[in-house]
């Protein structure tokens, strides 16, 4: 890593707490380790399926807090790249860390879930035959291990926080409804509902605002701004409205590697970019 | 496990699992079968209108382990999505468990006035391999019952779970399981008796086996052992550790991205499904009087399947309803068209699959639904709108 890439480091964001770099700090095992203010590390990341590279030395960073968005042609690996993080695909080569510390190549996909990473898909998926409550229900941060759900139960303040995300993705009529009734648009807001459940620190959206109205999408954008600062997002779009609403950094991929990176304004007038968009 | 204070105890929310109805109709069940049917079998004399015989107790004491086994294949198949075909390896080895500790009850009264079990002397075996150790106690029989068949489900289902095997993948390998294990025990140097398997039980904790009283207890049994199972099902399926079955069900990977682990899960449902179907085994080997190989079938593996689908998956008292209207259609078309009934069941099979995908428990629901013509129908939104318009 070129340490000029990174950001100075700030003191005055209290979710931090992991203490300075210049002090030392103590670590329990499994906590993130931010004191460098970056929470996502990707580096040479290789992928290959059956010859064809999917990803190729694709190295990234998300800084803590930031609000990213990641866009590119079909099949410039966006997908793979959150299969890597997610622990669902291996690299063939490279290191993901999270935070500081945490190795996600070593990790299974529900213990990458339990560090602090939520994804959503690109197609809605939730649980189509469980009630929008119990979808949240679900998905909210607790203790996850077959023995402790075969006793479990619902106290207030699981109530309590399952009613409040309900407002937050205006489903609060519709909590007894069977998810599979949803509109689509309801659906992506079911999934990121479920996503703020687990309270994440980094959070994963592949295409968040799909097959939304353009109410819905604004609102969405309304929401992750919010979230940006407490959170870290990434979001992978196509809507380049949408893109440019988040007003974040951009980071544009193209055949498994980052071609390009800034604000919108700078990645759009990119000679490379612009070929790459229109010149085929 | 640390119960904070205010918890409600657990042996109460067992029995919250049932509604007050539900645990009416459980009343009349219990009072039929541990009351009733001792009365009617054992006092009523042959030849009164009532009298139960015991064909009829040997069969209903039959099909009420079979329904057991269908509650336990509807636990991983219609809640976890598993479709096991080989689930009668499970039933077999329990069977085959307490019918160890049956065939030492015999004691010397076999054909050959000896220690061991007559096919061991046929066999020229002098003395019993290791395995056989204990079981002469009926303690240890119960516990090889549990305990076998729960550790070869346990180390089977870790590794297919873990290597992600599903849907038809898995239910050919557990096809592959069951059938290995029968040839393993056509065998006669495996030590269970070959493919006569185990008969001629004579005694049961002392008790003559064929004796009506022995026999009332062991139906008895077979009933409480269904209404157990029945309420452990409702309580799993009611509970937070259901609702995640359910979901590994209908979208794993979402499961998986919210930090459950589906290994585990769908490991203590294929466990206890065993370990269920294991008790059936063993409360019918005394029942029927025999185990031998042929249990462990393939044929039979899928039968327990098409009873749990003419009955109506994901709903627990509809596999019940299945294994009695198949079995006993199995019995009286077994006795009038011998070589009708697989066709028939083939038959049943594809039709329950096309036209019911819910069984009958799914078809009585929405005749029920038709009848009230209300808006709230089981078909959802769609079929209540098209019924308001056409209204």
């Amino acid at each position: 890593m070129n340490a000029a890439d990174l950001p100075a480091p700030n003191g005055d964001n209290p979710d931090w707490d992991s203490g300075t770099a210049e002090l030392g700090h103590i670590l329990k095992p499994g906590q993130l380790d931010l004191s460098h203010k970056v929470i996502l590390y990707l580096e040479d990341i290789t992928v290959s399926f059956d010859g064809f590279r999917a990803l190729n030395k694709l190295s990234l960073t998300i800084d803590a807090g930031e609000l990213r968005c990641i866009i590119g042609p079909n099949g410039a690996g966006k997908t793979t790249m959150m299969d890597v993080i997610t622990g669902k695909t291996r690299p063939d080569e490279g290191t993901v860390f999270f935070g500081q510390t945490i190795d996600l190549t070593r990790l299974s996909e529900p213990e990458i879930a339990h560090m602090g990473i939520g994804r959503k898909f690109q197609k809605p998926t939730i649980f189509e035959n469980h009630t929008v409550f119990e979808n949240l229900e679900l998905a909210m941060k607790t203790d996850k291990r077959v023995w402790r759900s075969l006793f479990a139960t619902l106290d207030s303040a699981a109530g309590d926080r399952i009613a409040e995300t309900l407002q937050l993705i205006r489903l609060a009529t519709d909590a007894d409804r069977l998810a599979g009734l949803l509109s689509h648009g309801q659906k992506q807001w079911l999934e990121i509902g479920m996503l703020l459940m687990q309270e994440p620190k980094l959070l994963l959206l592949d295409e968040p605002v799909a097959g939304m109205t353009d109410e819905e999408t604004e609102r969405t954008g309304e929401l992750f701004l919010s979230l940006a600062g407490r959170h870290s997002l990434v979001v992978v779009e196509h809507d380049m409205a949408f893109v440019k609403q988040l007003g974040g950094k951009v980071t544009v991929l193209h055949e498994g590697s980052v071609l390009a990176e800034g604000s919108l304004e700078e990645v759009q007038a990119d000679q490379r970019v612009i070929e790459v968009y229109l010149g085929r | 496990m640390s119960p904070s204070p205010a918890r409600t105890p657990f042996i109460v929310r067992l029995g919250n699992s049932f509604d007050a109805r539900s645990w009416g109709m459980v009343g009349v069940f219990a009072a039929f079968a541990l009351i009733a049917v001792p009365i009617m079998h054992l006092v009523l004399p042959a030849d009164h209108p009532l009298h139960l015989s015991t064909w009829f107790i040997t069969l209903v004491g039959k099909i009420l382990c079979y329904a057991i086994v269908a509650v336990a294949m509807d636990l991983i198949w219609g809640y976890g999505g598993i479709l096991s075909l080989g689930h009668g390896l499970f039933f077999a080895l329990g069977g085959y468990g307490f019918g160890m500790y049956l065939m030492r009850q015999i004691g010397r009264d076999g054909s050959y006035q000896s220690d061991l079990p007559d096919f061991m002397v046929f066999l020229d075996w002098k003395e019993l391999p290791w395995f056989w150790i204990g079981s002469d106690s009926f303690l240890w029989a119960v516990l090889l019952v549990l305990v076998v068949p729960a550790l070869i489900a346990f180390v089977f289902g870790y590794f297919a779970f873990r290597s992600r095997i599903k849907g038809v993948y898995f239910s050919i390998i557990t096809q592959a399981l069951t059938y290995a294990a029968m040839l393993l025990f056509f065998r006669n140097e495996t030590g269970f008796g070959g493919n006569n398997g185990f008969t001629d039980f004579k005694r049961i904790l002392g008790h003559p086996i064929t004796a009506p009283e022995t026999r009332v207890v062991l139906f008895a049994l077979s009933a409480l052992a269904l209404i157990g199972t029945l309420l452990l099902a409702r309580y799993l399926v009611r509970s937070k550790f259901g609702r995640v079955l359910t979901a590994i069900r209908d979208a794993e990977s979402r499961v998986m991205f919210i930090g459950y682990n589906p290994l585990w899960y769908k490991l203590f449902v294929w466990t206890l499904s065993a370990m269920l179907c294991a008790v059936a085994g063993a409360l019918y080997v005394p029942q029927v009087g025999i185990i031998n190989p042929s249990e462990m079938s393939v044929g039979n593996s899928i039968e327990i399947a098409i009873w749990v689908a003419v009955g109506g998956r994901g709903t627990l008292i509809g596999p019940v309803i299945g294994a009695f209207l198949v079995n006993l259609a199995k019995s009286w078309f077994t006795v009038s068209f011998p070589e009708y009934w697989l066709f028939f069941l083939g038959t049943l099979f594809i039709v329950a699959t096309l036209y019911l995908p819910q069984g009958v428990v799914g078809l009585w629901s929405r005749l029920r639904a038709r009848g009230r013509g209300a808006g709230a129908t089981a078909d959802g939104p769609a079929a209540a709108v098209a019924k308001g318009v056409g209204a």
